[in-house]
């Protein structure tokens, strides 16, 4: 039981930090199927700085900056010039990607992975689970960001402005809401949060490797969808997604469901989800929307 | 007067395109410069080994012909006012379909009949794919956004529990070969293409294109299909039954995505192996994108990225071919960015012009 | 009036949006605590002039000042920290978030990081009772009628120690004692020495509430006069640039008697947007050779009632028949079929596709007829085109060109030309002249006039009363989704249509008249 939730715990942490990113990007009315390339982007980052620098909190630093830097591209690209939003995420992932293969090639001259960086938890073979998910920060960090974030959306004038910006732009900018420059906070904002499930990845397995997030960031879209754009909701969401997981992996070789089955679990409630057969989820009013 | 509108819509199609091509160069010197090479050098080996002999051109050929099919799909869908972004599952069901029909007939089976219903296998297992996300959007006014994407995760990981508890070869991801149901190679006939896969399947895309052009602009469906893209409200005021159209858009765009799984199954390969569509069904977003989501645009953009893609290779040896993923992402963000940009300029340029002339 | 006492003066603003130039020269000098006028047709620039006075646009060329101080090109935070507060046409609220927040967006009250809600609702709540509203700030806002809606409006600018407030066509979405209710807050408003900048065009209310009046048409200004030494003749002359026949004096159609029952509608109910029966039992006929008026403020059910006829919008219950023929259950296109044709209300939503040419345009809702198999016939499609674009003269008259190069008046004209060129046995027209010129006007009642005297039933809804009493030959009064009563043209006028349009008799539905 206790492995159970250490291990629903681990693959989670990812999660949190990308729906989290999900929900301050898109409350603000910017769509964010970027959040897979923000996530790879702080992966990359993370490897390089800890590599180079031999600190995993020089790899945090430079993931971060990593997903800050995407996100302001997709900001730019949204905002500024008035991008499709959807299409901008697509290239975005895809230039994150080609980015990290190009750079992992120039690096470490590997098309597969980057040498073993230093990370945190003892990976030792002889400790024990329980001390690799609790001595690392990042876990914390993640077990913190949404009730944080919950605080920021619903308590604070940026969170305010954040909302209505995200419903209605006009009438936040007729009180003097620049609404460009909240929107280029929160995207930048998520595009760090983001990039943060992507510096778990890479140092918790200390190394970069291509394509290390395998579709996470959809996973999070998923439980941003299904959270109902509310942090919490979202935060639940993938915690429910990660237990999924785990139970998958504990199952494997039972031969009882396919796993093939509960990787779908995500896809299909988000499915649901939008389609209101359970209990409708509706989006910002001006969500993918440029002015 | 009506020259001067057809100019100004060329314009506004051709703009963005060109721009995107002028930023992808100017990032690709700069990746080159990176790796310490001489960007002229780069781009003309590039292009030496793909339209420059003819198994390059070959391989060009058949890359392009998955991209027109997916291009199409998506296209299609774009002018419904409907993104696939689906075309990805939707290849790979058609793919499997394709090889999966073929594999159940008897081998003395005249091998038209088996291509014939490969092919019609592919383009309804794709249009039943697209069917769901169209029939969602239409009933519960679900999002199609996020309905394809969230289903092309259910596919692939059921098609991948098919294959691997059902009709796989042993310690392999693809099913048992069916040589029988196979277009024509090129290599075949013309010998210089040897090596190359390319295959009868472009003359297919090639007539596809044809039809989405004719469907789009002639017919009283597509005349349907694009009011409800431009202006939903408009086209259900005119009688058009909007979700019907919705439907079936996504339906017709997944059976073109589907149909593209022929070029693989039947022309290359001869059978279904996991992860052949790699990638094809979302370049097919950027092939629309850049093709303006016009049948011709969709063909050219295509043996665009096709020869982007096949470029890599031969300049691997220059440089890293990861390149050409990073120039694909330049291209598709610059065209996403400056097609509203392009649009803004072109009309205070017109407004400008019209304001001297005094008919404001 | 010298310049340097005025609130507000702008002088010589050009604005220019694209293709249309929505202010070139405009004028415009407030005195402090005056209630002024800014009147002029749809379209002649007066929400831009004002909303580059509130810093969302700035003015291509021209100079702004504010109680003497020159503001041009500021932005509205400037604006609203100088004391200006707009109040737009289409209410500038977050449906999902609470009055409180809605009215402390932008200047929140703040205890360490986090915003202090109790003090917001406290202060909110303070605000409102200054100015007599009784409001909840707790409540949220998409819960609010129309007109506590707009009270929140106010309340925000008020909340900002607005000492200039503009309110742009304020009474368009209220009903009469809403009015009144307004009145009062703006005169409380002026006698505690606050400026306020009333956009309309209606003609009453300027002569009730205001002191001045400046007058804008085709982006500049004409005339500005003290409402005292004028008459709403004189204004109106000055709104169109020529004389204009108002209201009072509209010619009455004579009286007609019809063939039989055109369009029949019996205790329909629909549902709208706020409200699960938006349109509440309506029973009506009109007859053949008739135009039947529905004269009410927007929003009381009159969108909902035509799209329900129109077959865009589910019926809940009740029937439409055309001619005593069922038409409840068809589709949009079988309607059609069975002769009902339809202006809609919003041409850039509904009545065209803007960038479809204006052939294509002129075919929508009949494409079958120009089908051969499976594809459109070109020939007989700019066959119809050229042969409708020169009946009801078109400009520019060429049919590749997209519709959305056209002006408002020529584009309206596709519409009526496609739906009244055809064979149809009932007209809805809603709101057929929203937003087009004087010319087009006359050309569009024209051509409704005619399809009367041809024998058709022609249902007209329009929010101008002086077109409904132009040219129907009943008058149908809506409020609150009920048709309050049907008055025989002869009976009609603004003194016995307006008390119904506040909902008095409300409690007597009207019985169906034929």
């Amino acid at each position: 039981m206790i492995g159970f939730l250490l291990q629903t715990l681990r693959i989670a942490v990812p999660y949190l930090f990308a729906a989290a990113g999900g929900v301050v990007a898109e409350r603000a009315g910017v769509i964010s199927l970027t959040l897979e390339g923000f996530m790879l982007s702080g992966a990359f980052g993370a490897a390089i700085g800890a590599f180079y620098s031999g600190s995993p909190w020089v790899g945090v630093l430079c993931g971060a900056f990593g997903g800050f830097i995407f996100g302001l591209v997709h900001a730019v690209a949204s905002i500024r010039f008035r991008a499709d939003q959807v299409v901008s995420g697509i290239a975005i992932n895809l230039l994150v990607a080609g980015l990290t293969r190009f750079f992992l090639k120039l690096a470490f001259d590997s098309s597969s992975n980057s040498p073993r960086v230093p990370g945190f938890g003892s990976a030792s073979a002889g400790a024990s689970m329980a001390a690799a998910v609790f001595t690392n920060p990042l876990v914390w960090m993640g077990l913190l960001v949404i009730p944080v974030l919950t605080w920021v959306v619903y308590r604070t004038p940026f969170g305010l402005r954040v909302r209505a910006v995200g419903e209605h732009p006009q009438a936040a900018e007729t009180l003097g809401v620049r609404v460009s420059r909240i929107r280029y906070v929160a995207v930048a904002l998520s595009g760090v949060l983001a990039s943060l499930g992507g510096v778990y990845l890479a140092l918790d397995q200390h190394q970069f490797s291509d394509n290390m997030t395998a579709g996470r960031g959809f996973i999070a879209i998923a439980a941003v969808i299904f959270g109902r754009w509310d942090p919490a909701r979202a935060g639940i969401a993938c915690l429910l997604f990660a237990a999924a997981e785990t139970l998958q992996i504990q199952l494997q070789g039972a031969q009882t469901i396919p796993s093939q089955f509960i990787q779908m679990i995500p896809y299909v409630l988000t499915i649901v989800a939008l389609a209101g057969l359970v209990r409708r989820s509706v989006p910002p009013a001006s969500l993918g929307k440029a002015d | 007067m009506t020259t001067r509108s057809v100019r100004a819509q060329v314009e506004e199609a051709l703009l963005p395109p060109l721009v995107a091509l002028l930023i992808a160069l100017l990032a690709g010197d700069v990746l080159i410069l990176a790796f310490g090479q001489q960007p002229g050098e780069v781009w003309l080996t590039l292009l030496r080994g793909t339209w420059g002999n003819a198994y390059g051109f070959g391989q060009v050929l058949y890359k392009a012909t998955t991209l027109i099919f997916t291009g199409l799909a998506v296209s299609l869908g774009v002018r419904a006012g409907l993104f696939n972004i689906g075309a990805e599952g939707q290849l790979a069901a058609g793919g499997f379909a394709a090889a999966f029909i073929a594999l159940h007939f008897p081998a003395a089976t005249p091998a038209i009949v088996i291509i014939l219903a490969a092919m019609v296998a592919a383009a309804l297992a794709g249009g039943a794919v697209g069917y769901v996300p169209g029939m969602l959007k239409a009933r519960f006014g679900a999002h199609e956004v996020i309905t394809t994407i969230m289903l092309n995760f259910i596919v692939l990981g059921l098609l991948n529990y098919v294959v691997v508890n059902r009709v796989h070869v042993h310690e392999t991801l693809h099913t048992p070969e069916v040589p029988k149901a196979a277009l024509t190679r090129f290599a075949d006939l013309i010998s210089a293409f040897h090596g190359s896969a390319a295959n009868a399947a472009i003359i297919i895309a090639l007539v596809a294109a044809l039809w989405v052009g004719w469907y789009l602009f002639r017919t009283r469906a597509g005349y349907d299909l694009r009011a409800v893209g431009l202006q939903p409200d408009a086209a259900e005021y005119g009688g058009v039954k909007v979700g019907v159209v919705w439907t079936k858009a996504l339906v017709i765009s997944g059976a073109l995505a589907g149909l593209g799984g022929i070029n693989f199954v039947l022309g290359y390969k001869h059978y279904y192996e996991e992860g052949f569509a790699s990638g094809a069904g979302f370049l097919g977003i950027a092939v629309a994108l850049v093709g303006r989501s016009h049948p011709v645009g969709v063909v050219l953009a295509a043996f665009f990225f096709a020869t982007l893609s096949q470029g890599g290779l031969a300049i691997n040896a220059l440089v890293p071919k990861q390149m050409i993923d990073v120039l694909q992402g330049v291209v598709i963000l610059a065209v996403a960015a400056s097609v509203p940009e392009v649009r803004r300029a072109l009309q205070s340029g017109r407004a400008a012009i019209a304001a001297r002339s005094g008919d404001a | 009036m010298a310049p340097e006492n005025s609130a507000i003066l702008m002088t010589g603003v050009q604005k220019r949006f694209g293709a249309v130039q929505a202010n070139r020269g405009a004028d415009l000098s407030v005195l402090p605590g005056e209630v002024h006028a800014l009147v002029g047709e749809n379209g002649a620039g007066k929400s831009t002039l004002m909303r580059i006075l509130a810093g969302l646009y700035a003015p291509d060329a021209g100079t702004v000042s504010v109680n003497g101080k020159p503001v041009t090109g500021w932005s509205t935070a400037d604006a609203i920290a100088a004391g200006v507060g707009m109040v737009h046409q289409h209410f500038m609220l977050v449906p999902p978030l609470t009055i409180a927040e809605n009215v402390v967006l932008g200047r929140e009250p703040r205890r360490g990081l986090a915003i202090d809600m109790a003090r917001a609702v406290l202060e909110v709540k303070g605000v409102a009772e200054q100015f007599g509203f009784a409001i909840d700030p707790r409540r949220c806002v998409a819960d609010l009628s129309v007109g506590e809606a707009q009270r929140v409006e106010i309340l925000k600018t008020l909340f900002r120690g607005a000492r200039i407030l503009i309110l742009d066509e304020p009474t368009a979405v209220l009903s009469p004692p809403e009015i009144q209710d307004l009145w009062r807050v703006l005169r409380r408003l002026r006698d505690g020495g606050g400026t306020i900048v009333l956009i309309t065009h209606k003609l009453d209310e300027v002569m009730e509430v205001t002191d001045r009046i400046t007058v804008m048409r085709h982006g500049a200004t004409v005339a500005r006069m003290a409402t005292k030494d004028t008459t709403p003749a004189e204004i109106a002359r000055a709104m169109v640039g020529r004389d204009v026949v108002l209201p009072g004096g509209a010619p009455i159609p004579p009286s007609r008697t019809t063939a039989g029952a055109g369009l029949t509608v019996r205790d329909l109910v629909v549902k709208g947007p706020r409200r699960d029966r938006e349109v509440d039992g309506v029973s009506f006929v009109v007859g053949t050779g008739e135009i039947l008026g529905i004269a009410g403020v927007e929003g009381n059910g009159q969108t909902e009632l035509i799209e329900a006829i129109a077959g865009l919008r589910p019926v809940t219950s009740g029937t439409v028949s055309l001619g005593g023929f069922d038409i409840t259950r068809l589709s949009v296109q079988e309607r059609g079929a069975a002769g009902l044709a339809h202006i809609p209300e919003d041409r850039h939503r509904r009545g065209l596709i803007l960038d479809y040419s204006i052939a294509d345009n002129l075919i929508l809702g009949d494409q079958a007829r120009y089908t051969t198999g499976a594809t459109l016939d070109r020939a007989k499609i700019t066959g119809q085109a050229a042969e409708k674009i020169k009946r009801f003269d078109i400009r520019p008259p060429d049919g590749s060109l997209p519709a959305r190069t056209l002006s408002g008046g020529n584009q309206q004209k596709i519409v009526i030309a496609r739906e009244m060129a055809g064979n149809f046995s009932v007209l809805l027209a809603s709101q057929p002249t929203r937003g087009v010129d004087v010319g087009a006007i006359e050309f569009i009642h024209a051509e409704l006039r005619a399809a009367r005297d041809a024998g058709k039933a022609v249902l007209l809804v329009s929010a101008e009363l002086t077109e409904i009493l132009a040219l129907s030959d009943r008058v149908a009064v809506m409020y609150g989704g009920r048709i309050v009563k049907v008055l025989p043209r002869a009976e009609a006028s603004i003194d016995a249509i307006g008390p119904l349009m506040t909902g008095a008799g409300a409690g007597a539905p009207a019985e169906p008249a034929a």
